[in-house]
C-alpha cells in the first residue's frame, strides 16, 4: 500500500513536469513510434520479395513482432536507468535514495518512469489484432490470461537481464558500453530463432533468455512447435521469475557496496 | 588561417582518442547488428538465387560495408549545432574570426577521421573473420571507394548540418534530430537497399540525396555497378555535395538574423 501510494505521487509529479512541455511529449512518442516502424517497413519490404522466412509467412513474421512490442513497450517505460552509472554512482545521488525507507531499486525506477513508451505497447497490441483476424486464429478467453502471464514474464525476462547489467556500476565505475550491447543482442528475440545457427538459437533461449521475449510466447498463439517453441511458451514466466531473481540477487548484493562519491 | 582549421581536425581527433574505449564496444554492437541482418537475410533467400539484382553473397558483402560505413560518416553534429543554438554559445562563436559551419565541418572531419582508423577499419576486419564478405580484388575499385565514402561523410554532415540550424527557427527540435536519424538509415539504404523498396519509393530515392550517403558507395563497394557508370554514380554523389550547399547557406543566411538565446 505504501510503495502503490509512492507510485500514485511519482506518477502525479510526471505529469506535472509534462505538461508544461506538452508538444514534447508528443514528438517523444511519435519518435519513438518511428524507431519501431523501421523495423516493420523492414519486415514488409522483404516480404514483397519472398512468401517466407525460415517457414515463417508474412502474418506471423508480423504477428511476432507486434508481441514484441508489447513487453518491449511496458519494460522501456518502467525501466529507464540507462544513465543510472553517471547520475547515481558517480554524482553520488545514491546516497539520498538510500537513506529512504522505500527499496532503493524501485526508487530508482520510478524516478525516470518513461510512460510514453507504452504507446508502442499499444501498437505492438494493434499488431497482433490485426494479424490475428489475417491468420484466421481461433479466439479462446484463455488467449487473453496468457498474453498477461507471457507479458509479466518477458518484462520480468528484461528486467533481469537488465537490472544485473546496470549492476556491474556498483563493482566498477568505469563506462564498460555492456547496456547498449545487450541492447542490440535484445533485438534478436524480435525474429523467429530458427533462422539463426544452432548457438546462437541456444544462447537466446537459455542463457540470454530473449527468445521468451518475443518467438516463444507469440509461437504459442500462433500454434507453431518447430523445435519445441510453443512447447516451451508455458514456461515464459517461470524463466521471468529465475532471471528477475538473480537479476535482484545481483542488484542487492552491489547495492552493499555502495560508497558514496563524497562530492 | 588553414592552420586553424586543421588544427580543429587534430583536436578533435585527438579528443576522441581520450575516449577510444567507448568505440571498442562499438565495434562489437555493430558487428551484433550485422550478424542480425545476415542471418535474416540468409533466411529471406532461402533457395532463391537473386532477389531485386542482389545474390546473396552480394548482400553480405553489402550490409556489413554498409554499416561499417556508417560507423565512419556517422556524427552528432546536427545536436551539437542544436545544443550551441539553444545555449547561446553559439553568439561567442559568431565574433569569432572564423567561420562556424566551416569549424563544425573540420571537427566532424576529425571525428571522422578517427572512426575511420579506429572504428570502421578494425570494425570491418573483425566481420570479413565473421562474415563470409567477400572484399574487391580491384585496388581502383578500393581507391574510388575511398573517395566515395568522403562524399558520404559530406553529404551525411550537410543534412546534420540543415537540421541543427533548424534550432534557430524552433525552440526544440530534439524530436526532429531523432526522426531524421531513423530517416536517414531507412532511404540511405542501410536497413534495406533501395532497389528492394516497391516501385513508387524507389523512383523517388532517386531524386533525394540519401541514396549518396550509403546505397551509391555500397553498390560499388559490392561490384554490383562497374566499368563507366561508376563515374556516373560518382557524378550523383558530387552534384548532391554541391547542391546541398545552397540550402546551408541560404538557411545560415536567414539564421543569423533571428538567434533567440534561450536562458543561458
Amino acid at each position: 500500500m505504501f510503495y502503490w501510494s509512492l507510485a500514485v505521487e511519482y506518477m502525479k509529479n510526471y505529469v506535472k513536469t509534462k505538461l508544461t512541455y506538452r508538444m514534447d511529449f508528443w514528438i517523444e512518442v511519435l519518435s519513438d513510434l518511428l524507431f519501431q516502424a523501421v523495423n516493420l517497413i523492414f519486415i514488409l519490404i522483404v516480404f514483397r520479395h519472398t512468401p517466407t522466412l525460415g517457414g515463417w509467412t508474412e502474418a506471423e513474421v508480423v504477428f511476432v513482432y507486434g508481441y514484441f512490442m508489447v513487453p518491449s513497450g511496458i519494460f522501456s517505460a518502467l525501466f529507464n536507468i540507462w544513465n543510472f552509472s553517471e547520475r547515481y554512482i558517480v554524482k553520488g545521488e545514491m546516497d539520498r535514495v538510500l537513506t529512504r525507507p522505500a527499496y532503493n531499486l524501485y526508487q530508482v525506477l520510478l524516478e525516470n518512469l518513461d510512460p510514453p513508451s507504452l504507446f508502442g505497447s499499444f501498437v505492438g497490441l494493434i499488431i497482433m489484432i490485426l494479424s490475428w483476424g489475417d491468420l484466421g486464429l481461433a479466439f479462446h478467453l484463455t488467449d487473453v490470461l496468457m498474453l498477461i502471464a507471457f507479458t509479466i514474464g518477458s518484462v520480468m525476462i528484461y528486467a533481469g537481464i537488465f537490472t544485473s547489467l546496470t549492476a556491474i556500476s556498483f563493482y566498477s565505475d568505469a563506462p564498460t558500453g555492456i547496456l547498449p550491447l545487450m541492447y542490440n543482442i535484445s533485438t534478436y528475440g524480435r525474429y523467429p530463432v530458427n533462422i539463426y545457427s544452432k548457438i546462437i538459437r541456444f544462447f537466446l533461449t537459455w542463457l540470454l533468455p530473449f527468445a521468451f521475449t518475443g518467438v516463444i510466447p507469440a509461437s504459442y498463439f500462433l500454434g507453431r512447435n518447430e523445435s519445441g517453441l510453443s512447447d516451451l511458451a508455458p514456461y515464459t514466466p517461470l524463466m521471468g521469475v529465475i532471471v528477475m531473481g538473480l537479476g535482484l540477487l545481483i542488484w542487492n548484493h552491489g547495492v552493499k557496496r555502495y560508497r558514496g562519491a563524497g562530492s | 588561417m588553414n592552420s586553424a582549421y586543421l588544427d580543429l581536425i587534430r583536436i578533435r581527433f585527438l579528443m576522441m582518442l581520450a575516449y577510444r574505449v567507448n568505440y571498442y564496444s562499438g565495434i562489437v554492437i555493430y558487428t551484433i547488428n550485422i550478424g542480425a541482418y545476415y542471418f535474416l537475410w540468409e533466411a529471406i533467400y532461402g533457395d532463391q538465387k537473386l532477389l531485386a539484382g542482389f545474390t546473396l553473397a552480394q548482400m553480405t558483402t553489402y550490409v556489413a560495408v554498409s554499416w561499417m560505413a556508417r560507423a565512419f560518416y556517422f556524427n552528432n553534429l546536427d545536436r551539437e549545432i542544436a545544443n550551441e543554438i539553444r545555449d547561446g554559445s553559439v553568439a561567442v562563436q559568431f565574433i569569432r574570426p572564423y567561420n562556424y559551419l566551416f569549424v563544425k565541418l573540420m571537427q566532424g572531419f576529425g571525428e571522422g577521421l578517427f572512426r575511420l582508423l579506429l572504428f570502421m577499419g578494425p570494425g570491418l576486419a573483425l566481420v570479413c573473420l565473421i562474415f563470409p564478405v567477400k572484399l574487391p580484388s580491384d585496388p581502383g575499385t578500393w581507391v574510388i571507394y575511398l573517395f566515395m565514402l568522403l562524399f558520404s561523410f559530406l553529404i551525411n554532415t550537410q543534412i546534420n548540418m540543415l537540421v541543427g540550424l533548424f534550432a534557430f527557427f524552433v525552440e526544440n527540435n530534439e524530436g526532429m534530430l531523432r526522426m531524421k536519424r531513423v530517416l536517414v538509415d531507412l532511404f540511405s539504404g542501410v536497413i534495406v537497399p533501395i532497389t528492394f523498396f516497391p516501385g513508387w519509393l524507389a523512383v523517388t530515392m532517386k531524386w533525394l540525396p540519401f541514396q549518396a550517403i550509403t546505397f551509391i558507395p555500397s553498390s560499388v563497394f559490392t561490384g554490383r555497378v562497374t566499368g563507366a557508370e561508376v563515374w556516373r554514380v560518382f557524378g550523383i554523389q558530387v552534384i548532391w555535395f554541391v547542391a546541398l550547399i545552397i540550402p546551408i547557406a541560404w538557411v545560415w543566411r536567414q539564421a543569423r538574423t533571428r538567434l533567440f538565446v534561450q536562458g543561458g
